[in-house]
């Protein structure tokens, strides 16, 4: 198994954000999580990610503990990710941020001499262009739509060449076109290099269009888990969560995946 | 210990820990809405002192009552809230959006101002007040005397503790002030007027400021040195209690007041020291202060303060730099010898400087105490030279950076674990503590007096050979950082300036490199310190104190932040400043104060910044 | 006030002005000036350094009038103010900007003691002269003495000799020292326990406190003394820091039944802050201005009142002393040439208005003295009684102990 989360658990003072989190996700599957706002989605990709450090339970990563390490050394360990709200270099351009996630790939980042606007540019460039920023490589990040914005986290990510990718809400901000073409690109990305990827939507049309299986967390805690067609199915996600208008959602994904 | 020295002891700090409060909860209050240290603040409590000691005898002659003293305190109190008012109207309204560094120099020009002012409208001779009607006696306490005034005051601070609750529970104003404190965004978004409550906070926060120092004139006279005085230890104060806390504020003061009394019974010698001491201590066990909060992160991503995008030199920009340094070649052999002078003090300022914006401008570590670095150079150079090692020039010229290197390895390594003011704020506890330990400890370091002989070796007595000496190496040290601000090393620096999550999560670790960063600062100012010890023959603590780390920050403000060879120009431009006004007039902290703030307002991306800008806009209507 | 007035403008305009003015009169001083740089802290700590300059001004003022400096034939003195800025640092440029710019023959001034010895360091350096008139660190004229630096001003030890022989005779044993906590107030309070224990057998201290300078907590310290219950007190303390002391002090009882010795606070610019809260019978060194009436102060009591509408400081003594001292330089060394001006400035006696001053060619010091007394009020001035003047050549450093720490 590439990652398997076991009984993680999280407090904020009275509040228990995640409780009894355990799911796990094999190489090249989209696993989803989905639930309101404040259900702990973050959280818990936090504590995958080694931001936050859980109160109990474990992360193994391809059978290694990585719980409790800090976000660096999960990252060297394989995992990449990107965050709810983007966090990108915003005084550099888009190359320079795919280039400086392969200095620190290459560890030189203590490099005192190098010059740094051309090293790795090469590598950089392959990267914008598996995720379509060719265009827009010289352009500072800073001037971007917030949709290219995303793209460039997603192409960070992907630099250190990781196992796992975990993408927190990879989709906010963009025009429903982009999404399915961002989501269409992970998904293929994924299957072709074989690369776990841990992701949550509110959009239902990117989570049912693309999961693989999905994780309900609510409150902190799974109330349900299964195949899309499972989860649809469940009474407890339909009453609490998805309510009439994610269940035609949810339908309108399937039709549009089937035509 | 007798115990009725203990309790009178208390007392006393009591007292002083009851007019520490009084002076920092209205800098407190001030920050917690404005997000502005206000360096003026002390200013305000001068100003206080001043207009007690004018108004209160006035009124006492027509009365010698409590009555009337106490009027005269709190007129006092309300005209120096009113100056608050006019501060937030002329100056702070136009720097809320400025960048933190900015506001804390622009309020220090405001202390400029406010000493030449005081001193040309009082004279400079300290002027005692009048002591309080009724309260001049000492109560018996257990068998030992303790004045009653100090007893009143004693009972001042609780009350102002009381009231300030009593504001920011029961009226609309407080509800604000709290809401704005905690999220400031919010109280835009509710609509309220703004700038009413943000003039409304200065007026209290002034008022508080000229309460304290109207309250003190019938114990210390009014001087023009109060004002700094205050400052350091109201900074210490609310950082402790933490930023924007008022009940933290009132902790805090306890704490040092009792300290402060104490402390000379067991340390009579290192006083200074242990306040400053404290604050590092709480600042890296609670990094938000006792009761404070931390910054809210802000949700967006906005574009940081500082070197934005590198481009290389052009063929312009070549040219420039090498007629640059052509000139500087040609300067002993063209201008006499006070130029040379003037040339080797520029070349040491420009390093230091250069060495400051490579944290501020390409780390966003904004360090408040560059001085101590620098100093720490100069004195490595000078006691080595001097003391009983004896070493040569050159040896003490390696000892410099390896000086100031260390001590940022040493200071460093709790600075880098916080995050703007309160990163600003322990720099600045560190200079001071610096600061103090060489200016107390007159069997090493030589105390106030400092070091005298730190002259070069023979071979560079010559003034312009010692140029050429510190040409070679401040340009080879500054070419040095640039080269690593274009580095990958300058990079790693500016993404995790940019984003420490987004930094951490591509395996940087965020932490250690900051720290390697501020030992790379630490260690070229510690160079430029140890230049300019040779260049002036003697070292002493100013070089450590606030006024040159603010000299430093001048120079990189005056240059421009978001530039790379914008120090250069500012330490040029600074040091120009400086020696235009100097000869010319008694007050020329005046025209300083008044060029800060200038600075501030009309250039704010600093004086190559504004070239750049106005290349840019050029181009633009070119194109167009 | 009239002390602002005085930019450098202003008075290198206004000395223009009068040479033109008075070239005509006979008597008068004629040629081009000599010129002399004069470095102080004249923004920082305008309380002293201004009343400083306006006493060496009425000196210079005098002189020119009188026919210049009748050994370089009757050349004006022009003496060219600058600011240090309280720094060290930037006096050693200011010093160098003299120099070369406005080639001044030599350069004097400094009242804080860590410029006074840049200064004079700078001075052993460039081969200039440095008479360094107001900084009290012993080191100036002892330990960091050389070749080219002279003090007038009676330093720390000299001060503190005055006091001890002063307070010896009442054979106090226990003693609470308090001071400024940097090199003044650590060397002066080293200096007394030195001086008084090989003065009273059985001296003790039975507490010492050292306030941080400028920022000093009175309570706090008058209680940590009282608390020792020493029987005398010796302070160091002045300026906003003894001010506080003394009102805290009095409040609280502590000068009552002990006797005090203070450093300095005799002098006007300490006492006249005190208002009428002074202590009365603190044994000091000081200067009472308006209780002098030896003929040729009392010349210059009112010369100096006329012109500033201000009684004299200890700074303007001094400075009046040193103008004078410049004069009789010039008219000795009878050349403006480094070497001939510290040839002649060496055991250089000069007829001051306190007294005749010679500078001590072994330690470069000078022999203006200091008086003596009890601090009082008279009416509703503080000032001193029961004082004398102490000659300065009294309380020299023992030569040994110059011979055993200069270097040059
Ligand atoms: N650092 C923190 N300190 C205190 N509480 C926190 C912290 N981080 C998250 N919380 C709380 O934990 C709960 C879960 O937050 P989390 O961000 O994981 O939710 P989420 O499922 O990601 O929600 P959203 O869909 O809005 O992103 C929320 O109630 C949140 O307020
Ligand atoms: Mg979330």
């Amino acid at each position: 198994m590439l990652l398997s989360v076991q009984g993680l658990q999280k407090r904020f003072g009275g509040l228990v954000a995640a409780k009894d989190v355990s799911f796990d996700l094999a190489a090249g599957e989209l696993l989803a999580i989905i639930g309101p706002n404040g259900a702990g989605k973050s959280t818990t990709f936090n504590m995958v990610g080694g931001q936050l450090r859980p109160d109990t339970g474990r992360v193994m990563l391809a059978g290694e503990d990585v719980t409790g390490l800090p976000p660096r050394l999960v990252w060297r360990k394989g995992v990449g990710r990107t965050f709810q709200i983007a966090q990108t270099f915003v005084s550099m351009s888009v190359v320079e941020n795919v280039q400086m996630a392969l200095i620190s790939f290459h560890e030189r980042t203590r490099d005192l001499t190098a010059d740094a606007t051309s090293l790795y540019r090469t590598e950089a460039l392959a990267i914008l262009d598996g995720v379509g920023l060719t265009e827009m490589a010289d352009r500072s990040v800073s001037e971007l739509a917030y949709g290219d914005v995303k793209r460039v986290e997603l192409a960070v990510a992907l630099a250190s060449e990781p196992k796992l990718l975990l993408m927190d809400e990879p989709t906010a901000g963009m025009a429903p076109r982009e999404r399915a073409q961002l989501m269409e690109l992970t998904a293929s990305i994924a299957r072709a290099r074989k690369i776990g990827v841990l992701f949550t939507e509110h959009d239902m049309d990117a989570v049912f269009g693309h999961a693989d299986r999905i994780v309900v967390l609510v409150r902190g805690e799974i109330i349900a888990r299964g195949t899309p067609e499972e989860v649809r199915a469940d009474q407890r996600v339909k009453q609490v969560y998805l309510g009439e208008t994610g269940v035609q959602a949810a339908l309108k994904a399937r039709r549009a995946a089937q035509a | 210990m007798d115990p009725a020295f203990i309790v009178v002891q208390a007392l006393s700090g009591l007292a002083n820990a009851s007019s520490l409060f009084i002076i920092s909860s209205g800098l407190t209050i001030v920050f917690g809405v404005t997000r502005i240290v206000n360096f003026a603040h002390g200013s305000l409590y001068m100003l206080g002192a001043y207009l007690g000691i004018t108004i209160v005898p006035r009124l006492l002659d027509i009365d010698r009552t409590p009555t009337m003293f106490f009027a005269g305190v709190l007129l006092a109190a309300l005209a120096v809230g009113l100056i608050g008012v006019l501060m937030e109207v002329l100056l702070l309204r136009r720097i809320y959006k400025v960048p933190e560094l900015f506001q804390l120099l622009a309020t220090f020009g405001v202390v400029l101002i406010v000493q030449d002012l005081v001193q040309k409208i009082w004279g400079p001779v300290d002027i005692a007040g009048p002591r309080a009607p009724s309260l001049r006696h000492g109560i018996q306490i257990m068998g030992q005397r303790f004045p009653a005034y100090e007893m009143f005051l004693l009972f001042v601070g609780p009350a102002v503790l009381v009231l300030l609750t009593l504001l920011m529970q029961k009226t609309r104003f407080g509800v604000l002030i709290r809401a704005a404190t905690q999220d400031r965004e919010m109280v835009g978004a509710l609509g309220v007027n703004q700038a009413m409550l943000f003039t409304g906070t200065l007026f209290l926060g002034a008022f508080l400021a000229g309460l304290g120092g109207a309250l003190q004139i019938p114990r210390v006279p009014a001087n023009g040195h109060m004002d700094l005085s205050i400052i350091t230890e109201a900074f210490v104060v609310t950082v402790i209690g933490g930023m924007g806390s008022v009940p933290g504020a009132f902790v805090a003061s306890l704490i040092i007041g009792l300290l402060q009394a104490f402390g000379i019974l067991i340390f009579p010698k290192i006083t200074l020291v242990l306040v400053f001491l404290l604050m590092a201590v709480v600042l890296v066990v609670k990094p938000w202060g006792l009761m404070g909060r931390p910054e809210a992160t802000a949700n967006r991503a906005v574009l940081p303060e500082g070197i934005l995008s590198l481009k290389p030199f052009g063929t312009g920009e070549r040219l420039v730099a090498a007629l640059v340094v052509v000139a500087l070649l040609a300067v002993p052999l063209m201008g006499d010898a006070y130029k040379t002078k003037v040339g080797i003090e520029i070349l040491a300022f420009a390093l230091a400087a250069f060495s400051l914006n490579f944290l501020v401008g390409a780390g966003g570590i904004v360090s408040f105490g560059h001085a101590a670095y620098f100093g720490i150079g100069a004195y490595a150079a000078g006691l080595l030279v001097v003391g009983p090692l004896k070493l040569p020039m050159e040896g003490a010229l390696v000892a410099a950076p390896l000086a100031g290197g260390l001590a940022a390895a040493l200071f460093g390594y709790f600075v880098v674990r916080l995050s703007g003011i309160y990163l600003a704020m322990l720099t600045l506890a560190f200079a001071q503590i610096t600061y103090a330990v060489f200016f107390q400890w007159a069997e090493v370091t030589g105390g106030d007096n400092g070091v005298v002989g730190v002259w070069p070796s023979a071979w560079a007595s010559s003034r312009s050979v010692y140029f050429y000496v510190v040409a070679l190496l401040a340009v080879a040290a500054i070419v040095f950082l640039r080269r690593i601000i274009y580095a990958p090393f300058g990079y790693t620096l500016r993404a995790a300036r940019d984003s420490a999550n987004r930094a951490d999560a591509i395996g940087i670790d965020v932490r250690t490199h900051r720290w390697l960063s501020f030992i790379v600062a630490g260690a070229a100012a510690g160079l430029a310190g140890g230049l300019y010890a040779f260049s002036k023959g003697s070292i002493d603590p100013t070089l450590i104190s606030i006024g040159m780390s603010v000299d430093f920050l001048m120079m990189i403000l005056s240059g421009g932040l978001q530039t790379v060879m914008g120090p250069l120009v500012g330490a040029g431009f600074f040091h120009a400043i400086k020696d235009f006004f100097m000869p010319l007039t008694d007050f020329w902290r005046f025209f300083l104060g008044l060029s800060i703030i200038v600075i501030v307002l009309a250039f704010p991306r600093g004086l190559v910044g504004a070239v750049d800008a106005g290349r840019e806009a050029l181009a633009h209507r070119r194109a167009g | 006030m009239t002390d602002q007035k005085f930019t450098r403008r202003s008075v290198v305009g206004g000395m223009a002005a009068a040479g033109t003015l008075l070239a005509a009169g006979p008597g008068s001083a004629q040629g081009a000036p000599v010129k002399v740089g004069e470095i102080n802290s004249y923004s920082k700590m305008a309380a002293f350094a201004v009343p400083y300059r306006n006493g060496m001004q009425l000196a210079m003022e005098e002189i020119n009038k009188a026919g210049g400096l009748a050994g370089l034939g009757g050349r004006p003195l022009e003496i060219i103010f600058r600011d240090d800025n309280s720094t060290p640092g930037d006096a050693v440029r200011v010093a160098e900007e003299l120099l070369t710019r406005e080639n001044v023959t030599f350069i004097a001034g400094a009242f804080l003691s860590n410029v006074g010895l840049a200064l004079g360091d700078f001075a052993n350096q460039k081969k200039v002269l440095y008479l360094g008139t107001e900084p009290l660190t012993d080191a100036l004229t002892m330990g960091s003495g050389n070749k080219y630096t002279f003090r007038v001003r009676a330093n720390t030890y000299m001060q503190t000799k005055m006091l001890v022989d002063a307070a010896k005779a009442k054979q106090v044993k226990r003693w609470a020292i308090v001071a400024p906590n940097y090199e003044y107030g650590q060397s002066a309070a080293a200096n007394f326990k030195k001086l008084m224990a090989a003065a009273v057998p059985g001296f003790e201290v039975v507490t010492e406190q050292f306030p941080a300078l400028g920022r000093v907590d009175a309570g706090a310290t008058v209680g940590a003394i009282a608390q020792a219950k020493p029987d005398a007190i010796f302070n160091v303390l002045f300026g906003a820091d003894l001010t506080a002391f003394v009102r805290e002090g009095n409040t609280r009882g502590l000068f009552e039944g002990r006797q005090v010795v203070s450093l300095l606070t005799g002098e006007p610019e300490y006492i006249l802050p005190l208002g009428d809260e002074t202590p009365e019978g603190w044994i000091t060194t000081g200067y009472p201005p308006e209780q002098i009436t030896t003929p040729a102060h009392k010349a210059f009591f009112d010369a100096y009142k006329a012109k500033f509408n201000d009684t004299p400081r200890l700074g303007s003594l001094l400075g009046y002393v040193v103008g004078y001292m410049i004069r009789d330089l010039f008219n000795k060394a009878k050349s403006t040439d480094t070497e001939a001006l510290v040839t002649a400035l060496e055991g250089l006696t000069s007829d001051s208005i306190a007294g005749p001053v010679v500078m001590r060619a072994i330690d470069h010091q000078s022999t203006l003295g200091a008086w003596v007394g009890e601090t009082t009020l008279k009416g509703k001035l503080p000032t001193m009684k029961n004082w004398r003047y102490a000659d300065g050549k009294d309380y020299l450093h023992p030569e040994a102990e110059v011979r055993a720490v200069r270097k040059g």
